[in-house]
């Protein structure tokens, strides 16, 4: 719809004659109407934003001081949070916020997969979400070697050798990431600059797509039906509400709430007990002395743990790239008429909570040393990691296809 | 409802930083219970650590000035009792060993101390700490260690502790006998009781747990405000939303 530009020979009038600031509020904000049942589950999208920009801040300020380089990098590092007025405060931020950004993009992923935002017609959505999270993995993975710990080296040493059970190339592409026979000063510098520069332009660039493809297709809601499909008088869904402002001030009470548990634990409990900062990361690192035993961070021991699961590095190396890359095929997995699990059958819902519990404890394994019980434990729960996908695809034929409410659920408050 | 939800996540993250931090426990496992905001015992644990530790390990990302800054230690006593003969206020705390003699006399280079309290924990210095005994098959020092095996460093602190034996008994598990340790027992006397060396090495521990996170205090006590800040900003956004929502039927 346009805008009007009020007020003649007003700087506003000005403004907007050369560039569209009132268009863009009406279009994206005050005229898009989003469902007006989001619960929770809703927060994270903003969260997940909100998370980006701060990393992008605080790293601006972790660039100033820091010196990319093998002999350089971990000294700096700690000059840094010892000498540099509150770089005590901005550092731990930007390494606590990796953590916290894995935290809210997992529960706004585990969000689609409950009322099925991946399925058409968002499929594209979603694809572009899981593009970001990918190029977030990246962008953490390296953000994570950069300060070259001892941890970080021998995390390093084990996810780029992964890149060598590629056959036929494997080799020599480990080398050429690496830039060097080994983990040093050309990996860490070229880390450096992906780190700062490409993958968060490319981030940035996915983000602005992802919002542009919600923007097309609207949001999908906890009852997972069209609210564009019931159109009131005024051309608006009825079951609509203008983003601003009634959607602006419910992601402040979200952003307020993200800060709060993300300000605990900065200032109380930096470390999270070893969980988001490491022990052995606060000594440098040591070709020559390997950490008790090697694990990643918490959020990628998901796959971790199933990459250990197989006696066979090649085929673990492969399955744990499938573990990932199977969330991408989810739109045409799930053959369901309706989206949300709350319009589905019991079989849906057990299978779906037992894929949260199964990522949950493949999270925990891989944080554990791969013997004993925990490798059974592993293959365990690899093998249902896999087959909730096989067993989505069946399920979804047969269970989900029932009556869905005209209007979504809304209980005034 | 909402608010026990929001309760109950912070109590979560709460207890699963904790839980994470609390594994281990053999009989000679003892929490080095040091606390941090004891302005007295960092004062001591500074001046054992010059005293007692600095001949062989450095505190590299230290500097004296900061030192004396945040545990109000005055210039006067900072220049007669803490910097080294020929160092400034302002520079690093160095080892007084030449690092190629270190090596060639123990083997192993001393580490610097500046972060062990992270890289280990207070805990495992405490523990480290109080454990040595002596042990005739250690041709090099005449000790062992129970919580680092093999250790190449001497029992530095032994004029205060003494030196005591360690008692084990076999223990038979799944038919092989292995030697576990059961208790210590006093052997040589040193000059302080054995709680007045606990409290020795807790100073100690407390001044390295200091060193290794030097703004954790005031990291704290500023936290305190932030939380209360965001949780009023939390309130205050939560009855603007609520206010605005009144509209939604």
């Amino acid at each position: 719809m346009a805008a009007v530009i009020e007020g003649k020979g007003t700087f506003r009038a000005w403004l907007n004659k050369r560039l569209p600031v009132d268009q863009f509020v009406a279009d994206q904000l005050t005229g898009y109407y989003a469902p007006k049942n989001f619960n929770i589950w809703y927060f994270f999208g903003s969260l997940a934003l909100l998370v980006f920009v701060m990393q992008i801040v605080t790293g601006i300020f972790v660039t100033m001081h820091f010196k990319p380089g093998e002999t350089t990098a971990w000294n700096s590092v700690q000059v840094m949070v010892r000498e540099v007025p509150y770089m005590w405060l901005i550092q731990p931020m930007h390494a606590v916020g990796a953590s916290f950004f894995f935290i809210v993009v997992y529960l706004h992923m585990a969000r689609a997969l409950m009322y099925g935002s991946y399925k058409a017609p968002r499929e594209l959505l979603w694809l572009i979400g899981m593009l970001i999270y990918l190029a977030l993995m990246a962008e953490a993975f390296m953000g994570y070697v950069l300060p070259n710990g001892n941890m970080s080296y021998w995390g390093a040493q084990v996810i780029i050798n992964l890149f060598g059970t590629i056959p036929g190339i494997g080799p020599d592409l480990v080398e050429w990431i690496r830039g060097d026979y080994g983990i040093g000063d050309a990996t860490l510098t070229r880390f450096f600059s992906l780190h700062v520069i490409a993958l968060p332009f490319i981030i940035a660039l996915l983000v602005a797509l992802h919002l542009v493809a919600l923007r097309q297709v609207g949001s999908n809601n906890p009852d997972g039906i069209e609210i564009k499909e019931k159109l009131g008088k005024d051309g608006h869904p009825v079951d609509g509400i203008p983003f601003h402002p009634y959607y602006t001030l419910k992601d402040i009470v979200g952003v307020g709430l993200l800060l709060t548990l993300f300000a605990i634990v900065v200032f109380f409990v930096p470390t999270f007990g070893g969980l988001f900062m490491e022990p052995p990361n606060f000594e440098p690192a040591n070709p020559v002395s390997t950490p008790e035993h090697i694990a990643p961070v918490w959020y990628f021991t998901p796959y971790y743990a199933i990459l250990r699961a197989v006696p066979d590095q090649k085929l673990g190396a492969l399955l744990m790239a499938l573990s990932v890359m199977a969330f991408l095929f989810l739109p045409w997995l799930d053959r369901a008429k309706n989206k949300s699990v709350r319009h589905r059958g019991v079989a849906s819902k057990i299978l779906l909570g037992t894929f949260f519990i199964t990522f949950l404890v493949l999270m925990w394994l891989g944080l554990k040393p791969a013997d004993g019980i925990y490798v059974l434990l592993a293959r365990i729960f690899t093998t249902l990691y896999f087959g909730f996908f096989i067993a989505l695809f069946f399920v979804s034929k047969y269970d989900g296809n029932g009556p869905v409410p005209d209007r979504v659920t809304y209980n005034a408050h | 409802m909402r608010t026990s939800i929001y309760v109950g996540v912070v109590a979560l993250l709460a207890s699963v930083g904790t839980a994470f931090a609390n594994e281990g426990g053999a009989g000679w496992e003892r929490p080095a219970d040091n606390q941090i905001g004891n302005l007295p015992s960092l004062q001591r644990g500074a001046r054992n650590f010059m005293a007692y530790c600095s001949g062989c390990h450095s505190l590299k990302f230290v500097r004296y000035s900061r030192l004396a800054q945040d545990l109000k230690i005055s210039d006067e006593l900072r220049d007669q009792l803490l910097v080294k003969p020929g160092a400034k206020f302002t520079d690093y705390i160095t080892s007084s060993m030449p690092e190629q003699d270190a090596t060639e006399w123990f083997g192993k280079a001393p580490p610097d101390l500046s972060l062990t309290a992270r890289s280990r924990s207070p805990d495992w210095i405490f523990n480290f700490l109080t454990t040595f005994y002596a042990d005739a098959a250690s041709r090099q020092t005449g000790v062992n260690n129970l919580q680092l095996p093999g250790t190449a460093m001497p029992h530095v602190l032994s004029s205060l502790q003494g030196v005591q034996s360690a008692v084990w008994r076999n223990v038979e598990h799944a038919g092989a006998v292995t030697k576990e340790f059961e208790k210590f027992e006093p052997g040589v006397q040193g000059s302080l009781t054995a709680e007045q060396y606990d409290e020795f090495v807790r100073d100690t521990v407390n001044f390295l747990q200091y060193a290794s996170d030097p703004t954790q205090v005031e990291r704290q006590s500023l936290g305190v405000w932030v939380v209360l800040f965001l949780l009023l900003f939390t309130g205050i956004a939560y009855l603007l939303k609520k206010e605005y929502w009144k509209d939604v039927r």
